[in-house]
């Protein structure tokens, strides 16, 4: 086995893959192979011949990519999940992360454990920025449609902004639901009477 | 209002997750005071790893998996159950034109596993002696019933699975592809995939799990032993509610809104019209042909649902036949045991079997219900 390992990232978000790929750079791994399209995986595999494969854990190709590790006669050495050489908390750390990762069998536990801590922590960060992201064009959608149904208050109902808004948050808590949600409804209600 | 215990379930989009699907959506699990959340998955191996670490309580399983699990093959196998059948047949074994062109020339009616069984040995006879590669299969999983049905049913017909054929694992939405594409000759998957494949002029039906095995266990519900341990009387109630949707399910006056369920974009995301063949039993196996399949698929009735430990023994024993695993006595008791209906008998409050999980299947019984199989048979199951 050579000192300097070969891994291959596969994901088919390349935003995710690009970080995972930096990641491994800046612990000087320098054979680092990105495949972000899962056709023709199985070949690639074949000719790359990594040491370690870190896969999204949702990779619909997984039974295929496990069934190949297990009985293809042109795989040269025998290629084993990462959890047969792991801890139960880095296993649950990796599954709730969202990351799979492959290891080629004989690899030392120390070599690979760094990466795929690594692969678990840039997944969390970059799972905790897709959800920011989606927060924020949420709470930002909220606001656009809050808005909308003030003015459909004020209009109807002739109130001034600040009366509008109370009696929608008044709404919402009579009704146990989110403020966006009256609003929403308010809003779609209206567009459907048509008197816009 | 009652407190709802909580349930997490995993599942593929395939039309054997009916039962779960319409336990938590048509109100069944909440009658039984059970949240059941839904988790959608994209591969088994995804289930096997949310089970290992107990993210999930439970999952829509293949049959041979919680006998796989339970045996420790693979990684993160831990013991496991399978407490309720969810479904029953739903798998055909589907074609490339060509191949079934060719089947054709043998035998242009191909009515049932044993004549498209020949036709196909014919085929395979003449690669073999013109020194062509062999044809490619795709099933879903190797620890799968599509794996060892089609496994069982080649080499009844005389072709040897691992020496005649090439069988590889593809994902179920893409085997109509693969199949388009000449990537695969062939394969065995649950519906609608074959459907689906036959309406894109890809393939032809050429046979079905319900023709080679008669109601033989196809998805199982399966959990952790240690949650069946603990969680009983909550399992219990997840038993009831499946067992109500099942009926449910199984109702031909449901069939419309089971169909518009499982289509929906956040389950399989397919047409309803791919899902009617096989809950009508008509399955068209070709451009402009229907066959009728009796008991195609089936979700409850008739002791559907409730696991028997004689399936465990089969499913174990094609496992050791195709040398996915290694025979023993205590393994063989173990697969039985993963299939007790004690835990079914208890949550609809009949009594437990006597006899103990153990070894009732011998070595040369074979369930009745196989197309190949005739006359008395003790394992008439």
């Amino acid at each position: 086995m050579s000192a300097v390992l070969s891994i291959l990232v596969v994901d088919e978000n390349r935003a995710r893959a690009a970080i995972i790929e930096d990641g491994l750079r800046e612990a000087g791994h320098s054979r680092v192979e990105v495949v972000t399209e899962t056709a023709g995986l199985v070949r690639r595999i074949e000719t790359l011949n990594p040491d370690v494969i870190v896969l999204d854990l949702e990779n619909p190709n997984r039974d295929q990519l496990e069934h190949f590790f297990q009985v293809s006669r042109s795989v040269q050495r025998p290629i084993a999940m990462f959890v047969d050489r792991s801890d139960t908390a880095s296993i649950a750390a990796a599954v709730d992360a969202g990351v799979s990762a492959y290891i080629v069998d004989g690899l030392k536990k120390e070599r690979v454990k760094p990466i795929l801590d690594m692969a678990i922590s840039r997944f969390n960060a970059f799972n905790r920025l897709t959800r920011e992201l989606q927060d924020a064009r949420t709470e930002l959608a909220d606001r656009k449609i809050i808005d909308r149904a003030k003015g459909i208050l004020m209009n109807a109902r002739k109130l001034d902004e600040e009366s509008a808004y109370r009696l929608l948050r008044k709404t919402a808590m009579n009704e146990n639901r989110r403020l966006a949600d009256v609003a929403r409804g308010l809003v779609s209600a209206h567009s459907l009477l048509g008197d816009d | 209002m009652p407190r709802l215990d909580d349930i997490r379930a995993g599942y593929l989009p395939l039309l054997d997750s009916a039962v779960l699907l319409v336990a938590a959506d048509k109100g069944f699990a909440e009658a039984r005071d059970v949240r059941l959340i839904l988790n959608r998955e994209t591969s088994w191996a995804t289930i096997r790893d949310r089970m290992g670490v107990g993210q999930l309580d439970a999952a829509h399983m293949l049959a041979p998996m919680p006998i796989a699990a339970s045996l420790g093959l693979g990684p993160l196998a831990v013991p496991m159950v399978a407490p309720f059948v969810l479904a029953l047949g739903g798998n055909a074994v589907t074609v490339s034109n060509a191949v079934a062109e060719r089947m054709a020339t043998t035998d242009p009616v191909m009515d049932g596993p044993a004549a498209a069984g020949q036709a196909l040995r014919r085929i395979v006879e003449a690669a073999r002696r013109d020194a062509r590669p062999p044809l490619r299969f795709a099933v879903v999983h190797r620890h799968s019933s599509h794996n060892y049905d089609l496994r069982y049913w080649l080499a009844a017909s005389g072709i040897g699975p691992d020496r005649d054929i090439d069988i590889t694992v593809v994902p179920p939405p893409l085997m109509p592809d693969a199949l388009a594409t000449g990537q695969i000759d062939g394969f065995c998957v649950g519906e609608p995939w074959s459907t689906i494949a036959v309406r894109r002029g890809a393939g032809h039906i050429v046979t079905s799990k319900a023709e080679i095995w008669r109601r033989g266990p196809e998805k199982v519900l399966g959990v952790s032993a240690h949650f069946a341990e603990t969680r009983g009387e909550v399992l219990a109630r997840l038993i009831l509610a499946l067992h109500d949707a099942a009926a449910w399910c199984e109702d031909s006056a449901n069939r419309e809104a089971l169909a518009a369920l499982l289509a929906a974009k956040e389950h399989l995301n397919v047409p309803e019209s791919a899902l009617l063949p096989a809950l009508e039993g008509r399955l068209e196996t070709a451009p402009g042909k229907r066959r009728a399949i009796e008991g195609f698929v089936t979700f409850h009735g008739a002791k559907a649902n409730r696991p028997n430990p004689d399936h465990g023994q089969w499913l174990f024993r094609q496992m050791v036949r195709w040398d996915d695993a290694t025979d023993s006595e205590t393994a063989h008791d173990l697969a039985a045991a993963v299939f007790s209906p004690a835990s079914y008998d208890t949550a609809l409050g009949r009594l437990p079997p006597n006899r103990e999980s153990k070894r009732t299947l011998s070595e040369n019984d074979r369930p009745t219900r196989l197309y190949d199989v005739s006359g008395e048979n003790p394992a008439s199951k």
